[in-house]
């Protein structure tokens, strides 16, 4: 896998103040779970995501640790509260130095 | 006459084994779920590891995955927690346990007062048919788990390339 590959986030434009919005992310990776073997019986060595950062104006609102047990290209979506006009920033590490970051813009009113 | 009572007696012995033999399979059939299963106390090791001396109650955690999955490789997981989500009563972390992956930790998730809802979505990979577990861990140091069953057709992990 390369160092970045490309992600992206779904999250409305606009939104009323102090409801609930929904963040879809998602991150094109192999998440080679470190399991599998080649047919020559070498095993592959892991390679996936380990952390997922979600940040709003700056702080932190949401955060994972990845295992071998994500699917490929994983896609989380979860929820926040919408507080203030901004950037939701995410943040992808990994394995092999693997790190994306990705922003979206969000209007509140 | 006597021909034909030899010829009888060989005809049993080859029914008896058989039968013998049915039962033998029968036996390795019934045997392979134990063995499966061995994976179990892994996945029970990784829950107490989580709570340490901490008691589990059960409740207040819904974890939603198919009942029963086609392909293991992607299996769309949903977890909501009941909780209020304000600053003195939220949903501070959730553990998703495997009983049969080959590692028993699928993923963590963090939450926090901001977050509104403790409600998350994601796609994981399954092994086999199997128990998953939720445990959310309250920021009051109180844990709740739920769980799901689902049966898998064809499993991850396994394949070759």
């Amino acid at each position: 896998m390369s160092k970045t590959s490309r992600t992206g986030i779904t999250a409305p434009t606009n939104a009323k103040k102090n409801s609930i919005i929904e963040i879809r992310a998602i991150a094109q990776h192999d998440m080679e779970t470190g399991f599998r073997y080649t047919e020559d019986g070498k095993r592959i060595p892991r390679d996936i995501i380990r952390f997922f950062t979600c940040r709003y104006n700056g702080e932190e609102i949401f955060k994972a640790d990845f295992y071998s047990g994500i699917g490929a290209n994983p896609l989380i979506i979860f929820t926040t509260v919408a507080v203030a006009s901004g950037t939701i920033e995410c943040q992808w590490t990994g394995d092999n130095a693997y790190e994306a970051i990705n922003q979206v813009k969000i209007t509140v009113s | 006459m006597t021909l034909f009572k030899v010829k009888a007696t060989s005809a049993n012995l080859s029914r008896r084994m058989y039968l013998s033999t049915l039962g033998v399979l029968g036996l390795s059939s019934w045997i392979t779920p134990l063995s499966a299963a061995a994976k179990k106390p892994e996945a029970m090791e990784a829950i107490t590891k989580i709570v340490g001396s901490n008691t589990v109650k059960d409740g207040r955690v819904k974890l939603v995955i198919p009942p029963l999955v086609e392909s293991g490789n992607l299996v769309v997981l949903k977890v909501a927690i009941e909780s209020p989500m304000t600053a003195s009563d939220y949903v501070k972390a959730v553990h998703i346990i495997s009983e049969e992956n080959p590692s028993p930790n699928i993923f963590i998730a963090y939450f926090t007062p901001r977050s509104g809802r403790a409600e998350l979505t994601t796609r994981v990979r399954l092994a086999d048919s199997q128990r998953v577990w939720a445990i959310a861990q309250m920021n009051d140091g109180s844990y709740w788990r739920g769980y799901a069953d689902t049966s898998v057709t064809l499993s991850a992990c396994t394949e070759m390339i």
